[in-house]
């Protein structure tokens, strides 16, 4: 019989794992999603409450003044940034859980470099210091603080794999020959690979590296509560093994369900370096019809259903509530008004629905592309707004680049209109055949202003 | 000893099971969420943290330990307030007015 002090911090885990899964299960659902995070937190929080309090622990200022440094920058940031950047925030917090994983592997691996424990705090540590590093460049990327396409560098996959390798065998030899000074070798190397497996991937990858990264730290959290079940305080193991392994096993289908969506493996997101080459010979030929704002007007107030499909260009040009305004006041003409969401619009799966939602679309108007893509032929007006590659018809041309990347078919539609900035080209770099099609005009100008003249022509007319 | 090991495995598995269960039934709509949420949920690495940082005994550990604290607690408490930002926008019934979404969100004094 265990002490009474070590039965209730057992007994409260367990509690706290309880309320953790049924928060998990809440989430699950948009009706009860808000509730599931309530759950998930207040889990959290009494999971951390308790290892606080175990018996055992020193150095309790150091504790105190770390939880609240990074509790408090994280919480500050998470708060005051826009929805538009939520992607590489996801990215940089998974960067520093990445982080975290790799730093408690170390502390286990100074401690100790006995038994097979010490080996699974290495797995940890690899796998944690790569998704830190890449997670930080994916971060730079997504931020704009680094050019986002793929940049390739001479040799890669044998400088990589050899990278790899050298970090390996430090970090083997650092344990099977009790040669702790190697460590520091094993986790150089470690974060420079994360830093090469990242930057030949271009930005329009990002939402799949991000969710795999999200993945691997979640597999990294639960090698070190495997390495932690037999130390000083088995419960916390646990509890990292269960949260961990949940989020690696969901991260991972999550990743190869974003990587169908674009008809990729995700082997071929990592190691294909995606948006470097050039499609030399291009089809495309004939030239870009520009049209003016008040025709465009003219010809949605007329039409009996309007579709519009948004990209990341409308929510960096915040054109959102211009867009719900012009919905609204087609709608009071008596216009069907229908939002077409590609599974990767924006920077992450579904997170262009967050930005309408946010605009106060409601999302029984939005509809996926397996829902809404069998109706383009019927309907009169597509309004495209910042959206390229998403609604590319190359990608059912053999030899295009996107070759086979389910689109959006607004070609198909009687009448495409696409809001653009100038002539540039998507972030997958490849030229845009839908554009040079018979039925399509282009609406130059920033989404917020192009958007802003459809309403107040509307409003006029 | 190893006994610990082969129950922190049998859990394992069975928590796999249960995230894959829990992903697969989720709707497009909340797959943004859903990353954040488990990026949150992740964030149990802070217990790890502060075990960690708990049983240091050398500088060197204390530094490492103390690391893993900062980052796991931004891990957290990041994850969390992201999520139920975003979470915040689906609530229908609390839906805030267009045009008071956007400063409702972030305090006077925010990065602009």
């Amino acid at each position: 019989m265990t002490n009474l002090g070590q039965t209730i911090v057992d007994a409260v885990y367990v509690v706290a794992i309880i309320v953790f899964v049924l928060g998990l299960k809440a989430m699950s659902s948009p009706a009860t999603a808000r509730r599931g995070i309530l759950y998930a937190g207040v889990a959290m929080l009494i999971a951390v409450v308790v290892t606080f309090l175990s018996p055992g622990l020193s150095n309790f200022l150091w504790i105190v003044v770390g939880v609240a440094i990074g509790g408090g920058a994280g919480y500050y940031w998470a708060r005051v940034v826009k929805m538009t950047a939520m992607p590489q925030m996801v990215a940089i917090f998974n960067g520093m859980g990445g982080g975290a994983a790799a730093a408690i592997a170390a502390v286990e691996l100074l401690t100790s470099l006995r038994g097979a424990t010490a080996y699974l705090s290495v797995a940890g540590a690899v796998i944690g210091a790569i998704s830190i590093s890449g997670s930080v460049i994916a971060f730079l990327k997504l931020q704009g603080w680094m050019p986002s396409k793929a940049i390739v560098l001479p040799a890669r996959q044998v400088v990589n794999f050899a990278v790899l390798a050298f970090a390996l065998g430090f970090g083997v030899y650092a344990v099977g020959w009790l040669h702790p000074e190697f460590l520091a070798l094993f986790f150089l190397f470690l974060v420079v690979y994360g830093v090469l497996l990242t930057l030949p991937i271009g930005g329009a990858d990002m939402p799949v590296v991000i969710s795999l990264f999200n993945a691997l730290t979640g597999i990294a959290v639960g090698l070190d509560g495997f390495a932690l079940v037999n130390g000083p305080l088995g419960d916390a193991g646990y509890a990292m093994v269960i949260a961990g392994v949940l989020v690696g096993a969901a991260g991972s289908l999550l990743t190869i369900l974003m990587a169908r969506a674009m008809n990729r493996s995700v082997g071929n997101v990592f190691f294909g370096a995606f948006g470097a080459t050039e499609e030399t010979g291009g089809v495309t030929h004939g030239s870009l019809r520009p049209i003016a704002a008040s025709d465009v007007a003219v010809m949605m107030e007329y039409a009996g259903e309007v579709v519009i499909a948004p990209g990341y260009g409308m929510a960096v040009a915040q054109a959102q509530q211009k867009v719900k305004e012009l919905a609204d006041l087609l709608e009071a003409k008596g216009v069907t008004v229908k939002f077409a969401i590609h599974p990767v619009a924006g920077r992450m799966p579904g997170h262009m629905n967050v930005l309408l939602a946010e605009a106060g679309i409601s999302y029984d108007k939005l509809f996926d592309r397996d829902e809404i893509n069998n109706e383009f032929p019927a309907v009169d007006v597509v309004l495209v707004i910042g959206a390229n590659d998403v609604v590319n018809p190359a990608a059912r041309r053999k030899g295009s680049p996107l070759e086979g990347m389910p689109i959006l078919d607004v070609d198909k539609a009687h009448n495409v209109i696409v809001v653009k900035r100038g002539q540039g080209k998507g972030f997958a770099g490849i030229e845009n055949d839908l554009f040079y099609a018979d039925n399509c005009r282009m609406l130059y100008g920033d989404a917020q202003a192009a958007v802003g003249q459809l309403v107040a022509a509307l409003k006029q007319g | 000893m190893a006994a610990d090991l082969w129950t922190a495995l049998f859990i394992a598995i069975l928590a796999a099971f249960t995230g894959y269960e829990v992903i697969s039934r989720v709707p497009v709509l909340l797959h943004t969420p859903l990353m954040s949420g488990s990026n949150f949920i992740h964030g149990i690495v802070l217990v790890g943290g502060i075990v960690a940082l708990g049983f240091a005994t050398t500088d060197l550990e204390r530094i490492v330990g103390f690391v893993a604290v900062v980052m796991g607690a931004m891990n957290v408490t990041g994850g969390y307030a992201v999520t139920e930002r975003i979470l915040a926008m689906f609530d229908r019934s609390k839906r805030p007015a267009p045009g008071a979404a956007a400063p409702a969100v972030s305090p006077p004094g925010g990065k602009p």
